[in-house]
């Protein structure tokens, strides 16, 4: 048996599931993939985590893996996950959003949850637009870029989803893509590992809609802009500027160690029953 | 104060009754925005809850307060929110989807003048038709509406035991005036409050299906983290969870829906009925008004006028058979609400057209008196 099967008919709903509903090349896939070897090397129990995700093709995921699984309303994955974890704290909570899903849409909520450091782990996976209604454009589109709403190019500035959590207060940021798959697996696992909300923003190719409106080939040739146009954040700071000018920064941006929502919760529980007591 | 007070006689508000309701029923978490005039419910459980270990937040808006206790009450806690009309528009996205979801939940609307910003501080009973079609899509409807600060607190606890007897959301609706006013209030003993503890399945693992098809229409949930590993969407989805586009999985979900209430109205139907037999004229009404109308009723027997008063407590699902045989062999029939017309066409439609429904309405922010329901009544007989 290839070493994949084990995988696949552990962390899979394998047999019922499949195939999934993505386009051949797309991105998303992959990140599953980064997801299920983050879990497994962490040795979790499937019974303890709980994949909460909005509406989108990203958000589909949850249907294809054997968690506790939670398909919402667009944009709100992190406000189902938060009631969630506080109603039961043993979940692991991993919420797997689009880039409209969390910077659009949902953007008001993940602001929220990065500034509670709500113990939830985000996985975005940012296409660069609307792939499930047929590629409009999304917070995160590029200046310039054409998709089915702008169809003279996108006037309007893009979020920047790494910098956006880290100001409103996220305990650990980053960004990957799924060309340097070995590093994703290791942001998710290290994502994964810590108390306090968590970001990991993964590029990933969305080849029928934003790529073919903006003549970027197929799936490989997308694969490839992901290889030359983002470089690692050890890399970029030993070349100058105009070497890393145009190029997106993959890596660890923030990892710190605040105290999580919930922990928070149980102090003021513990405090306000010891002042009661008096 | 602190915790219910079982067994003692208060001086009490509608909300205060409200959330010590909610903690009579054993609630395990609390999500929410504030909003006038609901925003007691909050405060409250805000200073009882973490006393007790129990969870409460204060979210970003209301589409992120029904989103969490959804999420709540899936991981096996006993959840509500409380919002007004603006709120209560914005809950309607998560609102369909615990309907679709099968999610028990409370939902507490104290109604306010609308629409929009409207009469904030003000009574009315504009949201009627909103809790029972508001959100998209054919859905379920249970909806309480509370005359008094004891219902305040029994129709709380009963809106969790009906939410777990239907796995569905449970809308509770007190108007402005029954939310803020203050009563006379006995709390039951703790051991005569009748408290259902949310469902688990027995089956084995592998057995277990989210949505078994049994006779009642609802069977057993589970929750996330008890080692039965489902799934949930609000795409139509087949008995185990997952999404389905196969007609006949789709026309029995959406029956099922729909039957669940409808095969035992029974359990929800509860009517205040006075007088009706032999009446002159009825008075239809619901909430604040129904007050009025006791009132009305005493007046007018003091000049020898006969008046019967029908008051649905549980307004969706609406008491069709019963307002039939009741109602249909009538003159007049006098249906006073804080609205533009509403819960009436529920009468007309009941109602043959040789029965008079003659409409009152108030909407100006404040409640319809006792000597207004007897003018009224007193022009239509
Ligand atoms: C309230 C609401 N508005 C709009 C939609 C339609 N819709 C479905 S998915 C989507 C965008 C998805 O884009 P993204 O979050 O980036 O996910 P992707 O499909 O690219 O993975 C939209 C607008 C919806 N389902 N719900
Ligand atoms: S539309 Fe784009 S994002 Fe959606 S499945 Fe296809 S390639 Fe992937
Ligand atoms: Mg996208």
């Amino acid at each position: 048996m290839p070493a994949r099967l084990p995988y696949a008919y552990k962390y899979l709903r394998a047999k019922k599931k499949f195939p999934h509903v993505w386009c051949p090349g797309c991105g998303i896939g992959i990140v599953m993939g980064s997801i299920i070897r983050a879990i497994d090397s962490l040795g979790w129990d499937l019974d303890d985590i709980l994949m909460v995700s909005g509406i989108g093709c990203t958000s589909r995921m949850p249907v294809y893996v054997d968690f506790n699984t939670l398909h919402t309303t667009h944009g709100r994955a992190l406000a189902f996950g938060t009631g969630a974890k506080m109603a039961n704290p043993k979940l692991k909570v991993l919420a797997v959003m689009g880039d409209g899903d969390s910077m659009a849409i949902g953007g008001n909520h993940i602001i929220h949850a990065s500034r509670r450091n709500m113990d939830i782990t985000a996985i975005i996976v940012n296409n660069n637009n609307y792939g499930m209604t047929g590629g409009q454009f999304s917070p995160t589109t590029p200046q310039g870029a054409k998709t089915s709403t702008t169809p003279y190019g996108m006037i309007e500035p893009d979020f920047d989803i790494c910098k956006l959590t880290e100001a409103a207060g996220a305990n650990f940021v980053a960004r990957g893509d799924v060309y340097h798959v070995i590093e994703l697996d290791g942001m998710i696992k290290k994502a994964l590992s810590g108390s306090g909300f968590r970001v990991v923003e993964a590029l990933a190719p969305c080849p029928t809609n934003f790529g073919r409106a903006n003549r970027q080939g197929d799936a490989v040739n997308m694969m490839e802009l992901l290889k030359d146009n983002t470089i690692n954040i050890a890399q970029a700071s030993k070349l100058s500027k105009e070497k890393t000018e145009g190029k997106t920064v993959r890596g660890i941006f923030v990892d710190r160690d605040e105290i999580g929502y919930l922990e928070r919760y149980e102090e003021l529980c513990d405090r306000v029953l010891s002042e009661v007591k008096k | 104060m602190s915790g219910v007070p079982w067994g003692e006689t208060k001086l009490v508000q509608g909300n205060e009754a409200v959330a010590l309701g909610a903690l009579a029923a054993g609630i395990d978490f609390f999500a929410g925005y504030p909003i006038t005039p609901s925003t007691e419910v909050a405060e409250i459980l805000a200073r009882e809850m973490p006393v007790i270990g129990k969870k409460w937040i204060q979210m970003e808006d209301e589409i992120a307060s029904i989103s969490a206790i959804i999420g709540g009450s899936l991981a096996g806690g006993r959840s509500m929110t409380a919002t007004s009309g603006p709120g209560f528009s914005l809950m309607q996205e998560g609102l369909g989807y615990a309907c679709m979801t099968e999610v028990p939940l409370v939902l507490v609307n104290v109604m306010r003048g609308g629409p929009s910003t409207g009469l904030p501080t003000q009574v009315a009973q504009g949201d009627v038709m909103q809790a029972r079609w508001g959100t998209h899509g054919d859905h379920p409807a249970i909806v309480l509406a509370p005359s008094d600060v004891k219902e305040c607190f029994d129709l709380t606890v009963k809106a969790f035991n009906l939410a777990e007897e239907f796995r569905t959301p449970v809308i509770l609706m007190p108007d402005e005036v029954i939310g803020h006013m203050r009563e006379k209030l006995t709390f039951p003993k703790e051991e005569e409050v009748c408290v259902i503890p949310p469902s688990s399945p027995d089956v084995p693992l592998e057995w277990y299906e989210h949505y078994h098809t049994s006779a009642t229409g609802v069977s057993p949930m589970a929750h996330f983290g008890s080692g039965y590993r489902f799934h949930v969407t609000g795409l139509t989805h087949d008995t185990h969870g997952f999404p389905t586009r196969k007609v006949d999985e789709v026309v029995s979900k959406m029956n099922r829906l729909k039957q669940k209430i409808t095969r035992r109205l029974d359990v929800l139907e509860n009517n205040m009925i006075h007088d009706v037999e032999n009446c002159d004229v009825v008075i239809f009404c619901y909430g604040s008004v129904y007050r009025s109308a006791l009132a009305a009723q005493k007046i007018l027997a003091k000049q020898r006028k006969k008046v019967g008063i029908f008051r649905p407590v549980t307004i969706w699902p609406f008491p069709d058979r019963t307002v039939k045989e009741m109602l249909d062999s009538k003159e007049v029939i006098l249906v006073p609400e804080l609205n533009q017309g509403q819960i009436i066409h529920e009468v007309e439609r009941l109602t043959s057209d040789s029965v008079r429904v003659v409409p009152l309405h108030r909407f100006d922010g404040y409640e319809i008196t006792p000597e207004q329901l007897v003018a009224a009544v007193l022009e239509v007989m």
